[in-house]
């Protein structure tokens, strides 16, 4: 086990620390406790919090990498997963013979889900794919929200050339579609890497939730306690992050949770367009990807993309979810 | 009012040209001209042909300003300068405020000449796919308000949401082995432009789209019309003993319609990338397959070419969108 495995442990454990110390820290306020308090009562939202708490332990297992015997490191999942048989080719779910007409050969072992053209298991695969998502859309947050955040709140406490610097290269990024500003970056940023994908994904993201707390922060400007504290001589850097951040926090939240099923999203869509992972990660996208071809085989092999898609589908949908029951929470009136 | 078109029609110039900035950043600063030369021409190029490459293209000239300095001149002699701006910023800057798209990197066509070409099948695919799309969701959106607050608008509103949570391109793996292979319903591939006949090749694309894109779209309508229910008019309109649906049909959409003018148009890019992918699969020589095949043979110039014109064209949109808005909304009208 080398210091690059330990320094990635590290990150992935200071990253899941962050989160809760943010939201332990949040949840001191009135609002939060108010909409906690509502949260608990929304069956949906809690479901929905539970399946990606669960996504989320299966991402963190293929995350962490332990020293095995012989002096190398695998990740828990890996691990856990190795009894695993790996056969020759395709195999349908719970065959006991391998996918071929002519002369099927018996397999070593059975899979829940078949495997796939190079005979791995799709389980396996499907819960490996966990990470990749999990790594974009983390990682993206991680650059986007405080980039978003902090500069939605210059342009709305500021106002007058800082609020026209943000507005006008927001406008600009917002102007470029999507989805072709990603493939522009990604392809002149060359070799694929998780990394790049973050970042390109990050440019394109930061755009709506900057406008959503540029609006905010300018409707709690407006209100005497902002004033109030002007009066009595606080610093500009006090009041952003001792009043004005905690009263927009809740959307970052919200903001967060919905944003990062897009980002899941996009992670597969640009996979499948061959700008997004790097060949050889386990991704859902580049799943899809593969199984394109694979349905008008004959008989059809569908249970790859069919694995794919709906693990991809579940934590999209659980985020969606979960955005709606926060949203509903945290501003009831507006549900 | 006059002030405000003013203002409205001065910033689109400003926009656009924030985009050529960013498109000129990402394509030429962030990606030198030399490795892109080098990418084209492939491994065997000689310092001679890579430099003839970007003479041919003035790509060898200064990035920004030209003081007088060469760049990738093997032979020595400095090309003859034709002045301060005369560079590979301001050069490409003045082609494209003129629409001179230049020529594919890969097969040398002209640009613009390539793009007539494509424009045509895009739109008889994308025009009625974006027709059909807005009054289904429209229609669908005022059912849901109409049975609000019940447990079908619940379901509904959950049904959206899983619409939302499947990535685009499993719609189209599956309407196309299904539907098209297996059921043999449609051609599953092609398209030739004659008469009305070629309707069959578009239908199915044109279906697959309306369906990918309803679920994100009638949760949207569905929001900006519950948003109408809670105003003031509306009940008014309720205590001069106007019926449900008299309000729902005349009051509320004739409203609501005013804000969703500026979603439909906000959603012109997802449509694009709707297309993107729906063409490609069906062999539809479209703008969209284009991109792809550009995608997949790194023809820079086409990415860089659709990006431009997409964010012009999103820009007139919007800015469209804003005049009309002014002409029609007195609240913008008068101040």
């Amino acid at each position: 086990m080398n210091w690059s495995d330990w320094a990635q442990n590290f990150l992935v454990v200071a990253g899941i620390g962050f989160v809760v110390w943010i939201v332990m820290h949040g949840s001191r306020s009135d609002r939060w406790q108010r909409a906690w308090s509502r949260l608990r009562r929304d069956k949906v939202g809690i479901v929905a919090g539970l399946a990606i708490a669960l996504y989320l332990a299966i991402g963190a297992l293929e995350m962490i990498q332990i020293p095995t015997g012989s002096g190398g490191s695998a990740t828990i999942l890996a691990l856990l997963l190795r009894g695993i048989p790996a056969e020759d080719t395709y195999s349908a779910p719970l065959a006991s013979t391998s996918f071929s007409l002519a002369k099927p050969k018996p397999l070593h072992g059975r899979h829940l889900l078949g495997t796939d053209a190079l005979g791995k298991d799709v389980l396996v695969q499907t819960l490996r794919a966990c990470r990749t998502a999990l790594i974009i859309g983390g990682m993206t947050s991680a650059i986007y929200i405080p980039l978003g955040t902090l500069f939605g709140i210059f342009a709305g406490y500021f106002r007058r050339w800082i609020d026209d610097v943000i507005q006008f290269t927001y406008t600009v990024l917002y102007s470029i579609p999507e989805i072709l500003l990603l493939i522009s970056i990604l392809l002149v940023l060359g070799e694929k890497s998780l990394g790049k994908m973050s970042l390109a994904l990050s440019i394109t993201a930061w755009v709506s939730l900057c406008r959503l707390i540029r609006g905010e922060t300018m409707r709690q400007t407006e209100r005497p306690y902002i004033a109030g504290a002007r009066a009595l001589g606080q610093s500009h850097w006090n009041i952003i992050i001792h009043h004005l951040l905690p009263n927009v926090m809740h959307l970052v939240l919200i903001n967060l949770v919905l944003g990062f099923s897009n980002l899941v999203l996009a992670e597969a869509m640009l996979s499948y367009l061959g700008v997004g992972s790097p060949i050889g990660t386990a991704s859902w996208g580049n799943m899809i990807d593969g199984a394109r071809g694979e349905l008008s085989r004959e008989p059809a092999v569908w249970w790859t993309l069919t694995s794919a898609t709906a693990a991809l589908f579940g934590l999209v949908l659980a985020l969606n979810l979960l955005g709606d029951s926060l949203r509903r929470a945290f501003d009831p009136k507006r549900g | 009012m006059f002030n405000y078109l003013l203002r409205r029609l001065l910033y689109a110039p400003l926009i656009i040209a924030g985009v050529m900035f960013i498109t000129f950043l990402l394509f030429f600063v962030v990606q030198k001209p030399e490795t892109m030369a080098r990418n084209i021409l492939g491994k065997r190029a000689t310092p001679q042909t890579t430099y003839d490459w970007l003479h041919k293209r003035g790509y060898d000239k200064p990035l920004f300003f030209n003081v007088g300095q060469t760049r990738s001149a093997p032979d020595g002699h400095p090309f003859a300068s034709r002045g301060l701006f005369d560079t590979v910023f301001f050069n490409q800057m003045w082609k494209l405020a003129t629409f001179d798209l230049g020529v594919s990197d890969v097969s040398g066509r002209e640009l613009n000449e390539v793009f007539r070409e494509g424009a045509l099948p895009s739109l008889l695919l994308m025009l009625p796919a974006y027709v059909a799309g807005f009054f289904m969701a429209t229609g669908l959106a005022l059912y849901l308000v109409f049975v609000r607050n019940s447990a079908l608008d619940a379901a509904g509103v959950f049904v959206c949401v899983a619409l939302m949570s499947i990535p685009a391109m499993v719609y189209i793996i599956f309407g196309q082995a299904v539907v098209a292979l297996s059921l043999n319903y449609f051609p599953a591939f092609g398209f030739e432009l004659k008469d009305w006949s070629s309707m069959r090749f578009l239908l199915l694309p044109v279906s697959l789209i309306v369906v990918m894109n309803l679920g994100h779209d009638t949760r949207l309508y569905r929001a900006v019309f519950l948003e109408e229910i809670g105003q003031d008019y509306v009940r008014t309109a309720q205590a001069k003993g106007a019926s449900n649906s008299r309000l729902l049909l005349v009051h509320v959409l004739k409203n609501g319609m005013i804000a969703l003018i500026t979603f439909v148009v906000a959603h012109l890019p997802l449509l694009i990338l709707g297309s993107l992918l729906v063409e490609n699969f069906f062999g539809i020589p479209g703008l969209g397959n284009l991109l792809i095949n550009a995608i997949h043979t790194s023809d820079l110039a086409v990415v860089r070419a659709t990006t431009f014109l997409t964010s012009i064209l999103y820009i007139i949109g919007l800015t469209v969108t804003d005049i009309c808005y002014a002409l029609v909304d007195p609240r913008i009208r008068l101040s």
